[in-house]
């Protein structure tokens, strides 16, 4: 028990410092290094709950793919921050209206925990016992047997987000030389070679 | 206060232990592959290799290895010095960290934890931040174009592998690795196999697996002849072995997941006598061997790719490919009632 609450309060700590790193860090691309460290710590604490599918989801999902995207792009863009820091002082008041209401329905969340235990019950209804199944085959029986419908909608959103980043993007240009592997695998000898007889000081 | 900790430091002791002695047989067999994969590209090439270091050239990996440590790290005026030497270490401590998770005979794991296939997956699909910080940090043009062409290789192909680990998934019904072997054990020994009823993916797999881990024909981020050496141009020696270490490591990860998906792990090719006879990690060993030594013979023999056909092989061939094969196997465990 003081181990694991040891664990928490180490990876607590370094995901808000390295969360804190992020926006105070004054190169775009240790930003994002930061980031992902935060992320790590994150799916450190999903593991210390016993999510351990989840953990790995998380790395896999925003460390491994969604990060690298964002690093790719950091580091593509010239961006000058210094600029983009000029105007900042006079964001601070929506940053913390924003900060103040999450915080807020976070309290929420947790008092009504507290003060009717009965909420807490709806919710662990739903799951079964961890002692019975892995945490992967439980979150499989629930997302595709009561929530398959709910599951299938956001694929279904994500598909046309995909598809829009497609079409708003795909351009054919005209003149661009493009390879066709058909085209080349079909073609044979009779097609591509010529025999031509060439009488000697003429060329062709 | 004392009594209490006592347990958990003699666990620690026990895994440190366990670690210690996996990492320092794996470096020793990569000294060993290493050599091997020279030996085999010069073989092809009808070269000798290295001959001179050591009876048969054995002890080339050693002799490189103190020239590597025994030289000056440089770094670039102008790179990020501590991104810079950052990058080798993440691409070592993670390529090495993904062992914690394999089998290498029943048994025989460090961690036997329940999802052990997503945290290689995971581990994996992290390698190309070494890539990408090592060529972002060195703050040069052929180090960076590397980086880039690193980064959209490595997402492309994770893809297929992962649909090709869903395949297997869904036959084994199990995200434990040992479990992914056991469901191979059958009475019909090497027929039970993998590779046999999912073959197409067996090949998907052993390609991206090529282009996961930069490896010839895929080799593009450090493609020699337009980009010097790639993201390791401005690297020099300790940081640049790790680099290769790291790489070096992670291909025969790549070697070992090959053969515990695909090829039964530690599973005898046949139930019988004479093949019973030899343990669990020598057949382990035996298969990683041999897929290395087919990741060496591509690397020979084949030709590298050109940038845009790398991506179309992999988002307009693996793809596809792999996400009908998903489809085509959860359908044929549902109709014939098969899924375990």
């Amino acid at each position: 028990m003081i181990i694991s609450s040891l664990f928490f309060y180490l990876f607590s700590a370094i995901m808000i410092a390295a969360a804190c790193m992020v926006i105070s860090a004054r190169n775009p691309v240790h930003s994002v290094l930061f980031l992902i460290l935060a992320f790590f710590n994150a799916s450190g604490l999903f593991i210390l709950l016993g999510a351990e599918f989840v953990a790995m989801i998380l790395v896999i999902v925003y460390v491994g793919a969604v990060a690298v995207l964002f690093l790719f792009v950091v580091m593509m863009l010239d961006i000058d921050f210094s600029e983009l820091r000029e105007g900042m002082l006079q964001y601070v008041p929506i940053g913390v209206t924003i900060g103040a209401i999450l915080m807020i329905e976070l309290i929420l969340v947790g008092g009504a925990w507290v003060l009717s235990p009965e909420t807490a019950s709806l919710a662990a209804a739903k799951t079964p016992a961890p002692d019975q199944l892995s945490n992967t085959e439980a979150i499989g029986q629930l997302l595709y047997t009561k929530y398959v419908y709910l599951f299938q909608a956001a694929g279904m959103v994500l598909l046309v987000a995909m598809v829009g980043a497609i079409v708003l993007t795909l351009r054919h240009k005209p003149g661009v030389k493009r390879q066709v592997v058909a085209d080349q695998v079909a073609r044979s000898p009779k097609t591509a070679i010529e025999m031509k007889k060439v009488k000697p000081g003429q060329g062709i | 206060m004392v009594e209490a900790i006592w347990p958990y430091v003699l666990t620690l002791l026990i895994i440190g232990a366990q670690s210690v002695a996996l990492l320092v047989s794996l470096l020793i067999v990569i000294a060993f592959l290493l050599l091997a994969d020279r030996k085999i590209w010069a073989a092809v090439q009808m070269r000798r290799g290295p001959n001179v270091v050591g009876p048969f050239g054995l002890l080339q990996s050693f002799a490189d290895l103190l020239k590597f440590v025994f030289k000056e790290v440089v770094i670039p005026a102008g790179a990020n010095k501590g991104v810079f030497l950052l990058a080798p270490l993440v691409t070592c401590v993670l390529a090495l960290s993904a062992w914690a998770v394999v089998p290498l005979a029943d048994g025989w794991v460090i961690a036997d934890i329940n999802v052990g296939i997503l945290y290689i997956f995971a581990i994996s699909s992290l390698g190309v931040y070494g890539v990408i910080m090592g060529g972002w940090a060195s703050n040069s043009k052929y180090p960076f174009l590397g980086a880039l062409r690193s980064a959209a290789q490595m997402v492309s192909y994770e893809v297929s592998i992962g649909f090709v680990i869903i395949t297997v998934l869904l036959c084994a019904g199990t995200l434990n690795l040992s479990g992914i072997v056991e469901a191979q054990n059958s009475n019909w020994g090497m027929l039970g196999w993998y590779f046999i009823p999912l073959f197409p993916m067996f090949v998907v797999f052993f390609v991206s697996a090529l282009a996961e881990t930069n490896r010839p024909p895929f080799d593009l981020p450090e493609a020699e002849s337009e980009l010097v050496a790639g993201f390791m141009v401005e690297y020099s020696s300790t940081p640049y072995l790790m680099f290769m270490l790291g790489e070096y490591v992670s291909i025969v990860l790549m070697c070992a997941m090959t053969s515990i998906l695909f090829l039964g792990g530690w599973l005898p090719p046949f139930n019988i006598v004479p093949f019973t006879w030899i343990p669990g990690i020598g057949w382990f060993l035996i298969k990683v061997c041999f897929v290395f030594f087919m990741f060496a013979m591509v690397k020979a023999i084949v030709p590298r790719y050109r940038y845009d056909q790398l991506m179309r092989l992999g988002w307009k061939v693996f793809l596809p490919l792999s996400l009908f094969y998903v489809a085509l196997t959860a359908g044929v465990l549902v109709a014939f009632d098969l899924a375990p």
